[in-house]
Formats: C-alpha cells, sequence, structure tokens
C-alpha cells in the first residue's frame, strides 16, 4: 500500500484537459500530506506527449496505459486498466475530473474496487487518516463535509477548484509502461462517432469569465452582443433558463438548477432577475457583476457590482471600452 | 420488455433548507418531499420503452416508507409496480452500499434494462448508477441525452453529452442506462392515474429477505457525510446608477482591479 | 376531525400546481394582454382529468372527490383565473348537471367528450334583462312533435364562444318563476343557435364571454334535461356546485396577490430597510393570509359537505362569498404594497385585482349570496 495520490488524466489530441491539470495541482497538496508522489495515469494513444506535459505540470511519476482499444474512451476499457493498475499499485487516493468521462468512470471503479467515492469535490484535504472533502449539496443551499477511508479513496473533483501549475520541463519526473491486455469482447459499448459542436466561445465549464443573458435580453437575435463582449473578454456566453425555454439560446446555454453549474472568476449576468433556480448554477462563482434595469431585481443581493441600467445600451459600449483597453495596452 | 426504474425521494429543489443545530443533517419538519426530477425523466423513458416493446416498468427505492409516496408519484405516470426496500440497518449505508442493496433487488427481478437519473439533486453525487451497473455485471451508458432502441429491443444508440460534443455510443441490452433531464419531457401523472396509484399495493422488503449481510448500512460505509454548513456568506457589493457611461466605467475598474481578467 | 388534506388530495395539489407552473404560469400574462383561448393548455388540461373532474370514469371523468376538486381550482386560478373559469364552467356548470339529472343516454353521449376535451361546454341562464332575477327568464320552448323549438338571447355566456354543448334554461310551463323553467342540453350544430355579441371585460379576458341567441332553435325532445318543469331546481342545485368552483377561483386569485405581495416587500427597500420590515405593510400581510385561510376553510368545508352527500347550499354560498370578498380586498392590499410598480402591467397584481371582481359577481352576486345564506338561517325560525 503506498502513500501516492493518482490522477487519471483525460486528454484529447496529445494534451492533457485543463481539469486533469488541475487535479495535479490539488494531488500535490494531497500527496505532501501523506508523504508520498504524484502520479499520473495516461490510458489511451498518444500517452508519451501527454506524459511529458503532466510531467511538466507536477506529475512524479507517470503510468502509461497504451492500448489501440484504449484509444476511444469506454466505460469497459478504462474501468479495467484503471482498477487493475490501482490493484497492483494500491495509491492511497486517486482523483478524477468532474466531466462526462470521469463521472461516467469513477463509480464503476469504486464499485469493482469496494473502494470509498466522494464526488463534485469543491476541496479536499487529508486529515487523520481519511480523504476529507467538501462539496456543494441540496442544489448549493448547503456545503456537506465528507470523509472518505479504506484504500483506495476515490475523489471526483470539480472544475476550476485548483490552479494549474506553470510547465517546468526542467522538473524529473519518471515515466513507466503499464502492459495493457484486454480482451476486445470484453468491452461491450462502442462508439459510433464523437460528434464535435463548433462554437465561437469557450465550454462553460472552462471559462475564467461567463457572460450569462436572462429574460432581460429581450430575443434571440440581441445575444450577439453578448457574444461580441465575450470575445472581447476571451469568456463563454451562457444563459438561465427562459431564454431556453423560449428558444431564444440552446439547451447547452443554461446555467442554473436545471442546467449546468459553473464558477468562473468572474459571472457577467445580463438582465437575469436572480430567481434561486439560476442562483443554485452560479453563486459558486468568485465575482459576480449584474446588469438590469430593475433596482429590485434578487440578483443585485448577490451581486459584488450591480449595475441599474438598460444592458442594451451598456453592453456594446462595455465592449468597445473592453477592446480600447486591450488595443492600448497592447500598442 | 422488463423495464426497471430505480428513483429516490429528495427535498423538493424549490424549498428553503435548514441545516440542524449540530449540523448533523438538514432538518426535515415541514419540508415537501418528492420523487428526484431527473427520475421523473427515468420513469418517463421506462414507459416510452414499454409503449414500444410492452412488457412492465417496475420502480424500486431504497428508503423509509414515506418514500412510498414518491412511488406512488410513478404509479401514478403509469409504472406498473413498485417495490421499496425499507430497513433500519440499512442507515448511513454510503452510495455504494445503495447500489449494492439496488443490485440484490433487482437481481431478483427479470431486466432487461435498469434505468436512473443521473444524479439525486440532494446530494448530486451521480454515483449510485455506475456502481449499481458495475454489480450487476452490466454495459452502461451513463448521462443520456437522446435514446434510440433498434427494432428488437437488443440494444440501443444513445447520445451523450461530452465537452465539446456528443458522443454516440451502441449500447447493448441488458445494460443500466442513467438519465440527463433532456432525455424527454415527462408526463404528468393522470387523476386517474392518482387514483389508481392510490389503490396499488407496494411490496416492501428488507436487507434478510435480500439476503444482504448484517453490514451494509453505516458499517461498511467508505465515505461518511460528516457535517453540513451553511455557504459562505458572500460580502456584500456595491450599486452603481447613472448613465451608461459611468456603468461602463465602473465596470471595466471592476474588471481590472477587482476580478483582474482585464489588462 | 382532521384539517390535513388527505394523501390522494395532495397529489393532486401537488400535480396540479406542477402542472399551472410548466404550462400556464408563464403564459399567464400573454393570455391576458393579447387574449386568445388557450386551447392547447386546455387539452393539455383534459388529457390531465381536469376538464371532468368529478365525473365517474365510466363516462370517461377522472373520477375525484369534491375536494380534489376545489384544491384543482385553487392551484389552477392562482396561475390564471381566466384559464381556470373555462375549466370550472365546464366541470360545474355543465358537467355536473348532466351527470346528476341527466338520462344514461345522455350521459352516454355527452359526459365523454365533456371530459376529455373533445367538447366544451357552456351554461346558458342569465338574460339581458334578468340576471339575479334568474327565474323570472323570458326564453321560451315549445313543444312540437319530436323536438322543442327555443326562442331567446341568453347574456354573458363563459365560454360561448368555444362551446359546442351548451346547458339551455328556458320557460315551457305557464307556472311563474322556477316551476315553469325546464333546462335542455343544446349542440351548436342545432339549427337556430348562434352567437352573438361577444363582451369584451375588465378581467378573465382569455374565457369567451358572449350572447347566446336562439332563434327557432330546433332541439330534439330526447335532449330535455330532467322532467319539465325541473330547470330552476337543475340551474340552483348546479350553481351550489359552481360556487364551490368560484370559491376556489378566488382563493387562488388572492393566494397570487399574497405570495407576490410578501415576496416583493421581503426585496423592495425604502428608506434604508425593507418595506416588509414596517408595521403597516406586516399588518396589511398578516390580514391578508388570514382572510385567505379563512375563506380557504369554507371551501373546503363546503366541498367536505357535498363529498358526504349532505345538502350544502348554505355553505357553498358562504364560501363564495367570502372568498370572493377575500379576494377583492387581498388584491386591492396587494395592488397597494406594490405602490407605483402596482398599477403596470409588467407587474401580475394589476390583473390579480381586476380578475378578481367577476367573483363577487357571477354564480350569485355577493347580494344573492346574502339572501340565500339568510333565508337559510331565518329558515329554522319560521
Amino acid at each position: 500500500m503506498s502513500k501516492d495520490v493518482w490522477v487519471f488524466i483525460e486528454h484529447a489530441q496529445g494534451t492533457p484537459k485543463k481539469i486533469s491539470l488541475e487535479m495535479l495541482g490539488c494531488a500535490r497538496r494531497l500527496a505532501t500530506a501523506l508523504a508520498g508522489s504524484v502520479v499520473a495515469f495516461v490510458p489511451g494513444s498518444k500517452v508519451d506527449q501527454v506524459a511529458a506535459a503532466v510531467g511538466q505540470r507536477g506529475a512524479d511519476v507517470v503510468y502509461t496505459a497504451e492500448h489501440a482499444l484504449l484509444e476511444t474512451y469506454t466505460t469497459d476499457g478504462y474501468a479495467a486498466v484503471l482498477a487493475d493498475a490501482v490493484r497492483a499499485e494500491s495509491p492511497a487516493v486517486v482523483l478524477a475530473g468532474s466531466t462526462a468521462q470521469g463521472r461516467d468512470l469513477a463509480p464503476r471503479v469504486a464499485a469493482r474496487l469496494g473502494a470509498g467515492i466522494v464526488t463534485d469535490c469543491a476541496t479536499l484535504d487529508w486529515r487523520e487518516a481519511a480523504l476529507v472533502a467538501t462539496r456543494p449539496m441540496y442544489t448549493r443551499k448547503v456545503i456537506g463535509t465528507v470523509r472518505v477511508t479504506g484504500v483506495p479513496c476515490i475523489a471526483v473533483v470539480l472544475p476550476a477548484m485548483y490552479p494549474v501549475a506553470e510547465a517546468d520541463p526542467s522538473r524529473r519526473w519518471e515515466v513507466r509502461r503499464r502492459p495493457v491486455q484486454i480482451d476486445g469482447k470484453a468491452i461491450r459499448t462502442s462508439v459510433r462517432e464523437v460528434k464535435t459542436v463548433h462554437r465561437e466561445t469557450i465550454p462553460l465549464i472552462e471559462a475564467d469569465v461567463i457572460i450569462s443573458g436572462g429574460r432581460g435580453m429581450k430575443g434571440p437575435e440581441h445575444f450577439v452582443i453578448l457574444d461580441d463582449l465575450a470575445r472581447a473578454l476571451r469568456a463563454a456566453v451562457g444563459s438561465s433558463r427562459p431564454p431556453v425555454d423560449s428558444g431564444w439560446v440552446p439547451h447547452d446555454y443554461e446555467i442554473g438548477q436545471t442546467g449546468k453549474t459553473v464558477s468562473p472568476q468572474v459571472y457577467i449576468a445580463c438582465g437575469i432577475s436572480g430567481a434561486p433556480q439560476h442562483l443554485a448554477g452560479m453563486s459558486g462563482s468568485k465575482l459576480i457583476v449584474a446588469i438590469n434595469k430593475d433596482p429590485n431585481a434578487p440578483i443585485f443581493q448577490i451581486a459584488d457590482l450591480g449595475v441599474v441600467g438598460d444592458l442594451f445600451e451598456i453592453i456594446p459600449k462595455l465592449t468597445e471600452a473592453v477592446n480600447k483597453v486591450k488595443a492600448g495596452s497592447h500598442g | 420488455m422488463n423495464i426497471i426504474v430505480c428513483i429516490k425521494q429528495v427535498p423538493d429543489t424549490e424549498a428553503p433548507i435548514r441545516i440542524k443545530a449540530d449540523g448533523s443533517g438538514i432538518d426535515d419538519t415541514g419540508l415537501t418531499l418528492v420523487m428526484n426530477y431527473y427520475d421523473e425523466h427515468a420513469t418517463e423513458a421506462g414507459l416510452r420503452l414499454r409503449e414500444q416493446f410492452g412488457g412492465t416498468v417496475t420502480l424500486v427505492s431504497v428508503g423509509a416508507e414515506r418514500v412510498k409516496e414518491a412511488l406512488r408519484t410513478g404509479l401514478a405516470m403509469g409504472a406498473d409496480d413498485a417495490l421499496l426496500v425499507s430497513d433500519p440497518a440499512l442507515a448511513g449505508a454510503d452510495h455504494l452500499g445503495i447500489a449494492r442493496v439496488l443490485a440484490a433487488v433487482i437481481r431478483t427481478l427479470p431486466h432487461d434494462v435498469v434505468i436512473c437519473g443521473k444524479l439525486s439533486t440532494d446530494d448530486n453525487a451521480a454515483t449510485v448508477g455506475a456502481a449499481l451497473a458495475e454489480y450487476l455485471g452490466l454495459p452502461q451508458a451513463t448521462a443520456i441525452a437522446h435514446l434510440e432502441m433498434d427494432g428488437a429491443g437488443a440494444g440501443a444508440v444513445v447520445h451523450r453529452e461530452v465537452e465539446g460534443g456528443v458522443e454516440v455510443l451502441a449500447v447493448p441490452f441488458p445494460a443500466v442506462l442513467t438519465v440527463e433531464r433532456s432525455l424527454n419531457e415527462p408526463r404528468y401523472p393522470s387523476l386517474p392515474g392518482i387514483m389508481k396509484a392510490r389503490r396499488k399495493e407496494i411490496k416492501t422488503v428488507t436487507a434478510e429477505h435480500l439476503g444482504l449481510a448484517a453490514d451494509v448500512g453505516m458499517a461498511a460505509a467508505r465515505a461518511t457525510l460528516v457535517r453540513l454548513s451553511p455557504p459562505p456568506a458572500r460580502k456584500a457589493g456595491r450599486i452603481v446608477e447613472g448613465d451608461a457611461d459611468q456603468a461602463v466605467a465602473a465596470i471595466i475598474s471592476f474588471l481590472k482591479d477587482e476580478a483582474k481578467v482585464l489588462s | 376531525m382532521d384539517f390535513q388534506l388527505a394523501d390522494e388530495h395532495r397529489m393532486v395539489q401537488a400535480t396540479v400546481r406542477e402542472f399551472a407552473r410548466q404550462e400556464i404560469l408563464p403564459r399567464a400574462a400573454a393570455l391576458d394582454h393579447t387574449p386568445v383561448f388557450p386551447s392547447e393548455i386546455i387539452q393539455k388540461a383534459a388529457a390531465l382529468g381536469l376538464m371532468g373532474m368529478v365525473i365517474p370514469e365510466a363516462y370517461g371523468g377522472a373520477g375525484m372527490d369534491p375536494v380534489s376538486y376545489v384544491v384543482a381550482q385553487e392551484e389552477l386560478a392562482r396561475a390564471s383565473a381566466g384559464l381556470q373559469t373555462i375549466i370550472t364552467v365546464n366541470n360545474s356548470l355543465v358537467c355536473d348537471p348532466i351527470f346528476h339529472f341527466g338520462t344514461e343516454d345522455q350521459k352516454r353521449r355527452y359526459l365523454p367528450r365533456l371530459s376529455s376535451g373533445a367538447s366544451l361546454g357552456c351554461y346558458c341562464l342569465t338574460e339581458p334583462a334578468y340576471g339575479s332575477d334568474a327565474m323570472s327568464l323570458r326564453t321560451d320552448a315549445r313543444r312540437e312533435a319530436d323536438q322543442w323549438i327555443l326562442r331567446g338571447t341568453k347574456a354573458f355566456v363563459t365560454n360561448a364562444v368555444e362551446a359546442d354543448i351548451c346547458i339551455v334554461y328556458a320557460r315551457t310551463g305557464p307556472q311563474p318563476g322556477a316551476r315553469g323553467i325546464s333546462a335542455f342540453i343544446v349542440e351548436k350544430g342545432f339549427p337556430g343557435i348562434s352567437v352573438g355579441k361577444v363582451e369584451k371585460k375588465l378581467g378573465i379576458k382569455c374565457s369567451s364571454t358572449a350572447e347566446i341567441v336562439l332563434d327557432g332553435c330546433r332541439v330534439p325532445a330526447s335532449n330535455l334535461l330532467g322532467e319539465p318543469g325541473t330547470g330552476g331546481k337543475i340551474a340552483l342545485t348546479t350553481l351550489d356546485g359552481g360556487r364551490l368552483g368560484i370559491a376556489a377561483q378566488a382563493v387562488g386569485i388572492a393566494r397570487a396577490a399574497l405570495e407576490e405581495a410578501a415576496a416583493y416587500a421581503a426585496g423592495r427597500r425604502q428608506f434604508g430597510r425593507t418595506i416588509g420590515e414596517f408595521q403597516a405593510i406586516q399588518w396589511m400581510l398578516a390580514d391578508m393570509a388570514t382572510r385567505i385561510d379563512a375563506a380557504r376553510l369554507l371551501m373546503l368545508r363546503a366541498a367536505y359537505l357535498r363529498q358526504q352527500g349532505t345538502r350544502y347550499t348554505r355553505e357553498a354560498s358562504m364560501a363564495k362569498l367570502f372568498a370572493s370578498e377575500t379576494a377583492m380586498w387581498v388584491t386591492h392590499k396587494a395592488v397597494q404594497i406594490f405602490g407605483g410598480y402596482g398599477y403596470i402591467q409588467d407587474y401580475p397584481v394589476e390583473r390579480y385585482f381586476r380578475d378578481a371582481k367577476i367573483t363577487e359577481i357571477y354564480e350569485g352576486t355577493s347580494e344573492i349570496q346574502r339572501v340565500v345564506i339568510a333565508r337559510h338561517l331565518l329558515e329554522g325560525h319560521a
């Protein structure tokens, strides 16, 4: 049984996903408390490139598990290699990012190994021989503290909770290739295709800045002013529920109880009243700016900066001002 | 087709939540308890499969006697049967424990597909579905947003939302599916359905019935909820009123100096 | 004595509340500003079983009890009083009399259609010259072979435009007052019936209100409802049930106004604090809540008595009287609490204020309700 903290690395086209790099930072804190190492687990293909990237960002050891059958994620394929590796090396903690893949894989592996698991973790600590996590519960109305014991402890961590370390090519790390034996018949599901959805702006869960439109946007044609501001601020665009219900924006824009939960550095709410269902999805934002013409809108109660005014006047002027600032600083 | 739907009873998400003084749990006095709304989508998915292939939809849940009300909602939507595993020995079980219990029940029933909500809105754990698939030894497809069966009912092609796109996945049956809200629009329980559901008998099963060892509850749990606390209070912000130019100036300096996202 | 709703009443309440929240609430304001008949919502309501709630399942109804009925109507009215008017009239004033007084053949011909949403019903009693004095109505019906020929004009008929099944009260006998009146089930397709002037109203705008003109309307003899000369009794018995629906409507409107006013008072800040911290507002809210609870309890009591099979005329009148006057008072206070915003159409309270007024008028004005109640009181002392 080791004191190591493993990080399951998700990657695409030879690049680790941002959330996996955030996990490395989290793993370092835990490994220090445990007096163990940070170990990255990289299954799939083009693993060497990924191994170097995670080595530069904090992994002490990188296990690679390379196999043609792992090129595409499948539950059976990845659960088998991860569970086998964890059984063999017996780390104290295994971390995965809260992504579609992480949420699909981690509970399956936990059940296979009989390991304690906690998901949606905001913070993680190692205390008194246990993994202690805090996590939002009851639509973000409550913070729960969960204690996980046994070997290993599995944690699925929320995005944007930990910083990504700077890449340091001078770091030392060891790459160990794990032999992989998979019986193709044991992989029962098959991926027909992965359709990429092209969007001009960044995915909501990865964005540092989110600009969100509500009922006050008054129609689909006005969301373009939010797109313009998003481009200027390198932000993602989302919405509350009413624009989705009215068909103004696609369903994946929705932030709130029935949509996504986000915790960006800055959340700019435009024409959003601030109903509890929406707050449940964004109240974890570090800083909130609200623009609304109704001075009584509940959103002003949680906004760090509240602006009472006409968003149709303010947003375009704001975009212009942002672009001026950027031009000035790059001039 | 033998369709099993696992449901959970949770507090109404619209209700305010009060934490007990000692932080050990939530204060459930006067709390409205409802079927987890992801499970409404799961039940709807089950009902539609029955419409397509015939067969039965059986609802299963774990918990106290009052969970029967949530099961009755599913019966009122049109499910055929409901079963509750209720046993004080299960108190304190963690998600894997619950999944083990569900697996034990489901093994006693014919099942071609087991459908769960992607997560439950009380703890957002999103753990039981995949763990249940592991214990049943079945393939899984989690957080599905679209479901198309093949003509014979031997398998399905599902869509899963992944970061930046949609994964199109073929799943053979029997399988465990967990569903996203975008999968379907759940039907309302009809009033006659409510009356029928009232009269339906819901079978209760104990841990002993299922042959589960004595330590399925707190003793076997590897993850324990230690404490609940209120979220950190946000410090009061400031309001800017004035013309658009003043507003823009205030936002720019906020983005520069406080948020540090503009330089 | 149990003041709690039974399990199935709570399930009905939760289901209808959720239905109202998803399907009606988002459209309620638009249905008032640009009134159209909400046929899509009505069809969905029918699919739920809301159009023939207390009609037995054998006739296509939902087989629910009167308490479930008023609970459901309150939830519907909380979302949109106009839409709930359409539903309650169909249930109480059309399905009910056909079920209680119709022949087996009439029940089989009409109740399934009315319960499923395939047909909509309306109730034609009032005339331009006979409102409160309804039993003096002049529309007449003359027997000719196996038909009745109806002549007259009915006023203020809810659902008149969209309904295809009309309960029409006409004078068939020489006796003055109630004893000379008979009830008929008249289909819009029968020759000689048409919709007259369509009224523009203060509130409940998405429900149509118009005249029904009977100009030698030919009604088959098999469509006489009940015995000749029992029309008055049918009308008055039917109104007992109708008054339950209107009491529920008034409670729903009042509750909507209270909920909005309380939320507003908790957020609106003046003089450095929320207006909900000022005693003047607190007392208004307290009085609003108390009166609404009282109205609801009167409503439930009357529904309960109907469920028991006992005569509930007095209690239904009390419920309708008190609930309607409560709705007026509460909505009036709600507008006041909102201040200037209460006068603006962007906020819902002005609509509640306008919608509430009709509950003091139709299905028997407050004055008539008082007459009914007093009569019952004094009967015992005669």
